[in-house]
């Protein structure tokens, strides 16, 4: 994938449609994700975070421009790895560190957790701790949109490890077969836990386990945020107009281990160092620059700003009350 | 006598009876190269080899049921599956209910299916609603299945060589929470059978039954009510399924009341049956109705002051204890 300006004097975004601010805000977006996911790090280690905790870092760009692909009236699922998601749907760090924090101001009312961010306002459904247990339900509420003579679509973010899963075949092949308008973005971040891919996987690429269901299917360079962009608006269109699903592998890495309890020895230090050289949000700011869409002046600005986004929101969820104990009891059936 | 914690404990029992018998084997996720989720295969891999410890994608309902068959073949093959925690293992109970516990009797005894699945079970500190459930009374429910679930370093370990020597599907649920726990484990080899419970402390007014976490909750509520004059005995069963019935009603027919603590929720668990059991064959030995302490029955939340609320604690005990004794 190129990232370096080409000879044309256009971006490479240009037949994209995307106006200075909505890329400004994509920008944002991932950064805010990088500054509130090494705050969270830092909150666990004080103890203010419990339980486990699974970072974003490195993998921003997948959620960022898959999510700026979408309209406000189509779903989101993923697994626990959800805080990045979740701001780049536009739900606000102070509740979703509130969240972290177990306090009843979090987009679950601390009743969820970190694994557990839902706000269904914003069409964002979880934030699902069960490797492989959500894709069904992702294609159950493209199955609802569908019905209902809706041209809503739903994505599902999962990891490469949970495609190893059988009811993820299955539901492979239901959404084919009755062509409901969802896109699985497998997120290969190489590992599931300390499992490198190539020791759980048989096969060579991921994206080839749509084959079977002959479903639209394609790896993309989940490390930069327009090309993730261009591929998901492919596979909406496909999705809004004709009712076909696509399976797309995002190709990235998380900088971090697999949870905050995992130290990360199953990989080398150079590993990790290759990767962050195509760091998404590095170079996608030097893009911006080079084009002119950023300067460097409005760069340091909003480094300032999010600062200050994040320190609000950990404030905010600190002084927040737990959630009441009658609440215990509360919302177990409707 | 040495000092283990549960993890080393376990880790001890299989590696003895791998040493002891080439057939048997452990797999699951991470148990190799990562030495287990919870470390408690740790240092197995580099022992035995990638043939006899073996990581398995996240497919629990394919590697339950590769277990089983080979399990089934009667060649002495005798797997260990490791669930990564129990929560995941709820993929797998259609091989584990459907499958393993009715190849015997299906076919009229010709099939033996010695295998143990073990994990850790119940709820940890923090991990919300999906990672965070006691389900021992789900797999008790099943005829052929045995459920056993230990609450020191030396039950682990005699349990689960029993478990593994066993030649029926064994559910083996140990605790997150207590795998660092310590205790003393003998330098030679011992065996504690399927199905015998263990007295934890001795006690004559009131038997408090618990297993697992449970019976450090209840440990402490005895602690607590010795202080008041009360005696508290301290049962603890070890296995569920097939219950030591007799060590149980010999303990309330000399206290003549009963208490029991469990994490799981409270409709229709082992709680329940073991407290119809007492009724029905103790009935005429008890002085109060039979108390049952349960985790809330509700999906466990996250926020630690509601987690805190929904778990059994020793004073939730305390005050069931004086429910029976009228005080
Ligand atoms: C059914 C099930 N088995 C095991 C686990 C424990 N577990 C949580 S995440 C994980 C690894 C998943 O890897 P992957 O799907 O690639 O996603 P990633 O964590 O890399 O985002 C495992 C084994 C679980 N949550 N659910």
């Amino acid at each position: 994938m190129k990232k370096e300006k080409t000879t044309t004097d256009q971006p490479r975004w240009a037949d994209l449609g995307l106006s200075d601010q909505k890329l400004i805000s994509m920008y944002r977006d991932m950064l805010l994700i990088r500054r509130f996911e090494e705050r969270s790090a830092q909150e666990y280690g004080k103890g203010k975070i419990g339980g486990f905790c699974h970072l974003y870092i490195g993998q921003e760009a997948t959620g960022v421009g898959a999510i700026a692909a979408l309209r406000d009236d189509d779903f989101i699922y993923t697994a626990y790895r959800d805080h990045g998601q979740a701001l780049a749907r536009g739900m606000s760090a102070k509740e979703c560190m509130a969240e972290l924090f177990g306090k009843v101001t979090g987009v679950s009312k601390g009743i969820g957790g970190s694994m557990h961010f839902y706000d269904l306002s914003k069409g964002f459904m979880g934030g699902w701790g069960i490797v492989g247990g959500h894709p069904p339900l992702a294609a159950g509420t493209a199955f609802a949109t569908k019905y209902q003579g809706r041209d809503s679509v739903t994505i599902c973010f999962m990891g490469e490890a949970s495609t190893n899963q059988g009811v993820v075949h299955e539901t492979l092949n239901m959404a084919e077969l009755w062509r409901l308008p969802v896109i699985f973005i497998t997120e290969n971040n190489g590992y599931g836990m300390g499992t490198a891919i190539s020791r759980a996987m048989a096969g060579e690429n991921l994206y080839d386990k749509a084959a079977g269901y002959l479903m639209n299917r394609g790896a993309v360079n989940g490390m930069d945020v327009i090309d993730m962009y261009r591929e998901m608006k492919k596979a909406i269109h496909l999705a809004r107009t004709e009712f076909r699903p696509t399976f797309l592998e995002a190709r990235t890495y998380r900088y971090r281990g697999h949870s905050m309890s995992d130290p990360g020895q199953y990989r080398t230090k150079e590993e990790i160092e290759e990767y962050k050289k195509k760091d998404p949000i590095e170079t996608f700011a030097k893009e911006l620059l080079q084009w002119g869409v950023l300067t460097e002046a409005a760069l340091e600005r909003m480094e300032e700003e999010i600062k200050t986004e994040v320190q609000e929101a950990v404030e905010f969820a600190d002084a927040s009350p737990q959630p009441p104990l009658e609440m215990l009891h509360q919302n177990v059936y409707a | 006598m040495a000092i283990l914690q549960i993890r080393e404990a376990i880790n001890q029992a299989i590696a003895e009876e791998m040493d002891r018998d080439p057939g048997v084997f452990i797999m699951g996720e991470e148990v190799a190269q990562y030495n287990g989720a919870y470390k408690v295969t740790q240092g197995l891999w580099k022992k035995y080899g990638d043939k006899r410890v073996i990581d398995t994608p996240i497919t629990e309902a394919g590697f339950a049921g590769i277990g089983i068959g080979a399990a089934m073949a009667g060649i002495g093959v005798r797997p260990i599956v490791e669930m990564m925690t129990w929560n995941f293992a709820i993929l797998a109970f259609d091989q584990i209910i459907n499958h393993a516990a009715k190849a015997r009797y299906m076919s009229a005894g010709q099939f033996k299916v010695p295998i143990v699945f073990r994990g850790p079970n119940g709820p940890a500190h923090m991990l919300g609603a999906q990672h965070s459930q006691a389900l021992e009374s789900m797999m008790a429910h099943v005829p052929g299945l045995i459920v056993m679930t230990p609450s020191t370093p030396y039950d682990a370990k005699g349990m689960l060589k029993s478990a593994i020597r066993d030649d029926n599907p064994v559910i083996f649920m140990e605790s997150e929470l207590m795998y660092g726990q310590k205790g003393e484990v003998p330098d030679g080899e011992y065996l504690i059978p399927v199905g015998k419970g263990d007295i934890k402390r001795e006690g004559t007014d009131v038997t408090i039954i618990a297993w697992t976490k449970m019976v450090a909750v209840a440990l402490k509520a005895a602690a607590e009510l010795e202080k008041e004059g009360i005696s508290a005995e301290v049962l603890d069963p070890r296995t569920l399924r097939p219950l030591d019935e007799e060590l149980i009603i010999a303990s309330v027919k000399k206290t003549n009341r009963a208490v029991i603590v469990e994490d799981s929720w409270p409709f229709a668990s082992v709680g329940t049956e073991i407290a119809h059991r007492i009724h029905t064959i103790a009935f005429d030995h008890l002085d109060a109705p039979v108390e049952k302490i349960n985790g809330a029955d509700v999906p466990m939340p996250y926020a630690e002051n509601l987690e805190h609320e929904a778990m059994p604690s020793p004073e939730k005990v305390i005050a069931a204890v004086k429910r029976v004794l009228y005080r």
